[in-house]
């Protein structure tokens, strides 16, 4: 694809990217023989340092398209770069905080921070203490031994958090992590989530249904249409000031004039994929 | 509820038990007691005749039997219900072509299988054990084939993403989890590892508790079979009690197993 050299020659003196779907669609085969387009073929760039979120309604396929970018699931046509090299496999080079638990429930905190070292070849004696320390940054110092069930559901989110911090991955690909927190808790943990990307600015993307979350977080936002046969259609750049406030940049005009201009694109297809629902539903 | 008004009220239960069965033995109530004592025995002869036995050491070495057939048993059947049931859960069509032939051994009463085992490995303790493998061996199968299989992918997906190949997978997910399955039918296989030895003795053998029962039964000794039993009993629960501290130790993990104690 020539354009596609071109356009990373042009991006020299600026920031790699780190994540590009290049005419990415994710189709799937139905059992009576059908085949399913959930996402049509879509280009997205994330480039190192960039916080962008894919915002769109339930069931758009933004978690298809982040699946694929992690290397969890094959796209059925176009290609997934890494730091321009063709992604095959698992993403090595990425951390993924999903929506739902997934830390290991028979280690400790401890040991599902320090595992992800482990299993790298780390010593376990340096693992352990490299997985205190994040767990301290996240909060959970004297909360170590305790077992997941043992743990509220926002501070099993902050385990997995260090988790996927703990390898130092070069991208983070999260998945309405905050999803399943209440109201308060999204916002501390937004804000937890803030400081500690602020700190080293990988490439990150997250995917959420919450406009405002979204806002909030935010670099870019890209919105996707409702499915089957998603597509990209925005792409909003938040020119917020940073660091940021979750909580008090809500009330700030600026916000409220991007939250407007996305809401004016994302509602129509939020309401399209309503319609779809209810029309199944009849 | 109080723990020691609950622990009062299973004795007060036991005693009344006694007390029901001695009254029954040793007076005209029901029957002639001459009569009452050839079928039931008395609770006094009963507990008489344990202590003695006790006592002296021949049960011990009956005991030793026993217990030595159902601990081989039940490793043997649990370390091969371990290996086949975890290499058929990752080979989906090894599963699939032995389905019906595992359904089909699985159905079959073990009991009737006793007398082929005598006549394989005759009648000491290694035909007890088969049989108390084949019994052992089903259960703990079929535990860890579920616990390989119902996995959590989102814990799967999760440890692929934390960088882990197949054998740190196996090591650090499917592993756990099987055996988390394995040690939630802990009771059960142990159980069936005594039953399997047990039954195996009463079927045919020179020693172990089984054969004592079946030996008292033989002469119509009632107070021995009785006696005998009294004997397994508290046998089978302290290897049940045994397997709940191990179980404790092993699944603190597990929600709802140490909680409540863990919260000081």
């Amino acid at each position: 694809m020539p354009e596609t050299v071109i356009r990373l020659a042009d991006r020299a003196a600026m920031p790699r990217v780190a994540v590009h779907l290049g005419e990415v669609s994710i189709a799937y085969t139905l059992k009576g023989g059908g085949r399913y387009e959930a996402v049509a073929p879509s280009n997205l760039w994330v480039s190192e340092g960039e916080f962008v979120s894919l915002v769109g309604p339930t069931g758009c396929g933004k978690s298809t398209l982040l699946n694929a970018a992690a290397g969890l699931i094959k796209p059925s046509s176009g290609s997934v770069e890494i730091f321009g090299q063709p992604l095959s496999g698992i993403n090595a080079q990425s951390g993924y905080l999903f929506q739902q638990d997934a830390l290991m429930p028979w280690k400790t905190a401890l040991d599902n921070v320090a595992i992800g070292l482990e299993v790298a070849g780390t010593r376990r004696r340096d693992a352990l203490e490299t997985g205190r320390a994040l767990l301290k940054q996240v909060g959970l110092k004297s909360f170590a031994d305790r077992y997941p069930h043992q743990l509220s559901g926002g501070q099993r989110k902050r385990v997995a958090l260090a988790q996927m911090l703990a390898r130092k991955p070069k991208i983070l690909l999260m998945d309405e992590p905050f999803g399943p927190l209440d109201a308060q808790t999204r916002i501390i943990m937004g804000d937890l989530l803030l400081s500690l990307w602020q700190q080293d600015r990988k490439a990150l993307m997250f995917v959420t249904h919450d406009l405002e979350e979204a806002i909030a977080l935010s670099d870019r936002v890209v919105v996707m249409s409702s499915g089957p046969s998603s597509q990209l259609i925005g792409d909003f750049r938040i020119d917020l000031p940073r660091p940021r406030n979750i909580a008090d940049i809500r009330t700030e005009p600026r916000f409220h004039a991007l939250h407007r201009e996305i809401w004016n694109t994302l509602k129509l297809e939020v309401q399209k994929a309503y319609d779809l629902g209810e029309g199944k539903d009849a | 509820m109080n723990r020691t008004r609950l622990l009062a009220l299973q004795i007060l239960v036991a005693v009344l038990a006694f007390a029901f069965w001695h009254v029954v033995t040793t007076t005209a109530l029901i029957g002639d007691p001459k009569k009452m004592q050839f079928f039931f025995s008395t609770p006094i002869d009963v507990l008489s005749r344990c202590f003695h036995d006790l006592m002296g050491g021949e049960i011990w070495h009956h005991l030793a039997i026993t217990l030595t057939e159902t601990f081989l048993a039940f490793v043997i059947g649990a370390g091969g219900g371990i290996v086949i049931g975890f290499w058929f859960a990752r080979q989906e069509l090894l599963a699939a072509v032995f389905d019906p032939y595992v359904k089909a051994i699985n159905a079959l009463p073990r009991v009737v299988l006793a007398p082929i085992f005598a006549l394989w490995f005759g009648l000491g303790i290694w035909s007890k054990v088969a049989l108390g493998v084949t019994l052992v061996f089903f259960i703990v199968f079929f535990n860890v084939y579920q616990g390989v299989k119902e996995v959590s992918p989102v814990v799967l997906s999760n440890a692929r993403m934390l960088g882990m190949n197949e054998r740190q997978l196996m090591r650090h997910v499917y592993w756990p989890s099987a055996l988390s399955w394995m040690f939630s039918s802990l009771h059960t296989s142990v159980g069936f590892a005594l039953v399997g030895a047990v039954v195996g003795e009463y079927l045919g053998s020179s020693a172990g508790l089984g054969y004592k029962i079946q030996e008292a039964e033989g002469v119509f000794d009632v107070t021995g079979v009785f006696s005998g039993m009294l004997i397994l009993t508290v046998v089978v629960i302290a290897v049940d009690g045994l397997v709940t501290l191990i179980e404790r130790r092993l699944l603190v993990w597990r929600p709802g197993q140490v909680t409540q104690t863990a919260q000081g």
